[in-house]
Parts: structure tokens; sequence; C-alpha cells
């Protein structure tokens, strides 16, 4: 196994997926599977080559420091299940 | 029980940087805009919005890697630092991990002499980082209601600079914390804002018995927004460590709150498991290449920075080591003060009037240097009155208080009201016969050798002449008359 279902389990907990006992498994098993075939690349002689951060081979793009127009409040907030008073309403956060 | 351990104290700041759009979209960084006003697709997070690196802020970042003596990295990348939480919507942050702009550096610092480690120690800089900044959570006071998130702030430009564990001491802590505080400052990449965390301050402190050489478990003091508060948050964080380590216990990893109301740090508990952030390379963004055309080109446009211009006011003005510290704390008082002294011989007497009468009217009034009414040339015009004896340095500062008030030239202000100081030697004896005529019998005791009473007699001469008379030739032709 490449990976566990433990760790499909925290993995989802991180990024807060509520996932019930059938998705693990067939996750966990997928995952699994992914992970194999990506691990074909070990096969390869990778001594001496730059690790790759990009698949396109560009560098330096940039942009000006210029202000350009923002989407403005209520458009951003259209789509917000629950916008109170120009802000998005989430659940009470407790430092 | 101090005594028998030794502090260890690393440093992360984040710096805001003031460029005009945020770090990887074109939105404004003013602040003080209404709730989430300031927000496009890139900083909102939405599906398929592509980030564009802002030019400007890898500038600013060469800038504080050369003044801090960093290695500027000839390639470097943007990592994902995958965290959960609401003020930040994409669900991570764009930050650097591996490969970051800049690395290995250090800045000199200066601590009072104390023992050992008093005086001039050189503490390391691990790396310089750039990366994107969260939103902003608001929270109401009635516990029934939610949170609310304003994204203005999401994507504002920070530089992440993070020390070596070379402190040793609050104060050397302090001590380093000012010293990047007047670089990015005199960069001009910063507004410097503790209180508004335009300049924000993580503490890693730990104690460890003298002697030996693994580092104690530390704990991270977050996010304390003045330097008074940094010192007694590391303070409270020392005593606190040595206390649980006397006492059998052990020091906990774990992220610390500083609360200025009970001078206490307490745990922030819950968040062990955010500090599993599965960095990868952000696919959103190609690597940085930087050349040394652009470097130099970079290090072309620095200011001179502090250390240099305090080297050149002391040669080139002969100011003492303190009051070249004073002069240079701030940029625009160094050049405020520069402008002064590159108009008028006199450098002592710029700075004097500078550290003096300038800056307690500016204390006064709460003003930032560049509201100062007096300018530079304003200031000089005064002085070379003062130099040439058309006024004596008393009378100069009532000719100060009304260039400040009414923004005339010290030339007008003396002629208008006639403050132009008596040299006439006549004019002058003629006072001096008059004052000691009227007073017999001080007059008698000075003779008999009561020397104070000459500046009784001083006094009276100044007051008659409304302080215009030359104090010099008072003095002289007192003497004179005096001891017949």
């Amino acid at each position: 196994m490449k990976i566990t279902r433990a760790e499909v389990e925290k993995v989802a907990r991180l990024s807060r997926l509520a996932l019930g006992d059938d998705e693990l498994d067939a996750l966990t098993g997928q995952l699994d599977a992914i992970l194999g075939h990506v691990e074909q690349l070990n096969e390869l002689d990778t001594d001496g080559i730059v690790p790759m951060a990009h698949a396109v081979p560009l560098e330096n793009a940039f942009r000006a420091d210029e202000v350009k127009p923002s989407l403005g409040s209520e458009k951003a907030l259209q789509n917000a299940p629950n916008p109170v008073d120009g802000c998005f309403g989430v659940p009470k956060v407790i430092e | 029980m101090r005594k028998h351990y030794e502090v260890v104290i690393g440093l992360e700041v984040h710096v805001q940087l003031t460029t005009n759009t945020k770090i990887f979209c074109g939105c404004s960084t003013a602040f003080g805009s209404s709730p989430n006003s300031q927000t496009c697709p890139v900083c909102l997070g939405l599906p398929g919005a592509l980030p564009v690196l802002n030019r400007q802020v890898v500038e600013n970042a060469i800038k504080a890697g050369l003044a801090t003596n960093c290695q500027i990295a000839p390639r470097s990348i943007f990592a994902r630092k995958n965290y959960f939480y609401p003020d930040l919507p994409k669900g991570y942050q764009i930050s650097q991990f591996e490969l970051p702009i800049c690395e290995h550096g250090h800045l000199d610092i200066e601590t009072e002499g104390q023992g050992e480690r008093g005086g001039h120690q050189t503490i390391g800089i691990t790396r310089i980082h750039m990366e994107e900044d969260a939103g902003k959570l608001l929270h109401s006071d009635d516990p029934t209601t939610g949170s609310r998130v304003d994204l203005n702030r999401a994507c504002t430009p920070l530089l992440e600079v993070v020390s070596e564990p070379d402190m040793r001491s609050s104060d050397e802590a302090i001590a380093y914390l000012k010293k990047l505080h007047q670089i990015v400052m005199y960069l001009g990449i910063c507004d410097g804002n503790l209180e508004e965390g335009s300049f924000r301050c993580d503490a890693n402190v730990s104690v460890r018995p003298w002697g030996q050489e693994e580092l104690g478990t530390r704990a991270e003091l977050k996010n304390i927004n003045s330097f008074r508060f940094i010192k007694e948050g590391i303070e409270y964080e020392i005593d606190r460590q040595i206390e649980l380590i006397e006492d059998g216990g052990e020091v906990v990893q774990e992220t610390r709150l500083y609360d200025s109301n009970t001078g206490m740090t307490r745990s922030m508990r819950g968040k062990e498991e955010a500090h599993d952030y599965r960095y990868f390379p952000d696919p959103d963004l190609v690597p940085l290449i930087i050349d040394n055309d652009w470097i130099e080109t970079v290090r072309g446009i620095l200011p001179e920075l502090p250390e240099p211009k305090k080297a050149r006011f002391m040669a080139d003005y002969s100011l003492s080591a303190h009051n070249t510290d004073i002069l240079t704390a701030e940029k625009a008082l160094a050049d405020y003060f520069d402008a002064c002294a590159r108009q008028h011989k006199d450098a002592k007497a710029c700075a004097n009037w500078v550290m003096g009468d300038v800056q307690r009217r500016r204390n006064d009034e709460g003003i930032s240097v560049a509201e100062i009414p007096v300018t530079p040339e304003l200031l000089v015009g005064m002085l070379e009155r003062i130099a040439d004896k058309t006024i004596s340095g008393k009378i100069a500062k009532t000719v100060f208080e009304e260039m400040w008030t009414s923004g005339k030239s010290a030339d007008a202000i003396i002629d208008e009201k006639g403050l132009k100081q008596v040299t006439d030697t006549g004019a002058i004896e003629k006072m001096v016969d008059d004052v000691i005529a009227a007073n017999p019998g001080q007059a008698q005791e000075f003779s008999e050798g009561k020397d104070k009473l000459l500046g009784f007699f001083v006094g009276q001469v100044m007051k008659a002449s409304k302080g215009k008379a030359n104090p010099g030739m008072v003095n002289e032709l007192l003497c004179k008359k005096l001891r017949g």
C-alpha cells in the first residue's frame, strides 16, 4: 500500500472534507492506484537533473504595479451564502 | 534562577509592503476602504483566476535583501501553504518555501554594554521570502452572531524576514527589530506602523541551561504590536519557561498569545494540526529568475542606509555618535538635518536646532517631518543671522517661533519686529552706564568681590535692550566699567 486509510482520513480532515466510510475506502483504493502509477517515475535515473517547479518552460511573468478596477463588494458578495454588512458572514471564529 | 539559563530568541517579522497594488492582482492596497470593495477573482480565490506577480514586490524584496546583506537567489519559486481558516479564501496561502528570494543575511546591532553580550552583535538572517497576506476577520461583541470576513487585505504583499536564533536577551531582540524597522523605513518599502500591523513580529523564545549545545523547546509568541509589548512578552515567557523547568516540568512547543492587559502569555490551543501545511510548488506561478543586471540596477537605486549615513555625518559634520544616532533614527529627519548642514557651515548648530527646537515643536504638534513648517532653507536663513551676530541665540528662539507659525523668513521677521541685535558700542555703553547708575548698591558689592552679581547686571542690560544687545559686548563693557 502506498497510502493508508488513516492518511486519507487525515488529509480529508485537514481539507475539511466529511467523508463516509464507503468514500474513505473507495478513495484509499483510488489514491493508492494513482500513487502506484506515479511511482513508476522512480525507475528513471534523475541524478543531476534540476527539480522542475513548473510544467511550462516559462519564467518571470510579471505585472506592473498599477491599480486596475476591482469587482466591488456587491459583485464580490453576489454568490456568498450569508453576506453581512458588506462582509462574508461565517460561523463564529474564536481565537 | 535566570543566571543558570541561557535565553535563545529567533524572530520572524512580517513586513507589509507599500506597493500600490496587491502581490498577485491589480486591486488597490489603500487602507480604510469599505469591506470587500478592493477585491477581484484573484484575491477572492475564485476558481479559474490566475495570479500574476507584481514586479515591484520583487524589486522591494531585492532591496530588503541587499540592505540586510543577503544573497539574492538567481532562481526562486512560489509554493502553496495549505491550511484552513475563514480569512484565507483559497484554502492556501501563496508563499515561498524551498528557494526563497533572499538567504544568508545578517544585521549588526548594538546593545547597552553588560558583560560578555554587551555592545556589538551580529544577528543572522536565515531568509526573506515573499507571500500574500490573509483577509481580516471581524468579530462581533454579540456572542450569538457569527464572524465576518473582509478580504480587502487578502493578497496584500508581505516580506517575511526570518532571523537565526542568535539573540540572547529581550534587549537584543528589540535592538534587532528596531534596526530592521529602520532599514525598511529607509528603503521606503513599508510604512512601519506596528499598531496597524504593517510591521508584525512573532518571537520564538526558548531557554537552556548554560553550556548545553542543544536548543530548548521553544514557544512562539504571535503578532505583538509594539516594541514595548514584544519586550514584555519575551520577558514573561523567559520567566515562565524557567519556572516550569525548575518545577520539573517541560516546555511544550506551542503558539502563545501575549495579553497586554495582564502582561502574560497564554496558549493558543487546538492549532497543532494546522502546522501540517503540505507545501508544494504553485503551478499558477512560474519560476522567478533574477540576473545580476537586475540586482545591480536595484543596488544602484538603494538610498543611503542608516550605517553609511551615520558614518558620513560623523566624518563630514564632526558630530558625536550619540547625536548622529538621534539624527539618523528616522530617515526623513536625517534628510532634513542633512539639507540644513549642506547649506550652513556650522553643522553643530544645525544639529542642535534640529534635535532641540525643531523636534520639540514637532512633538508638541505630533506632526511628521514632511509637515514641519520651517523648511531647512528657513532654518538656515535664521542660523546665518545668528552666525553673523545679527541676532543672539536668545532672540533666535523668538524668530524661530514666529517662523514656525507664520512661515516667513528670519530676515523678514527680524525687520518687521526690529529684532536686530544692537552692536553699536555707543548705544550699549549708554545702557550699561544707566544700569550701573540705577543700581549703586550692587555695583559697590561687585567691586568688593561679589562676582556673581555680573549675571544680574547682564540681565538688567539685556532687559533694557529688550534682548537685542549683543551679550558678548554687554559682558565686556560691564566688566570694564564695574571693575573701573
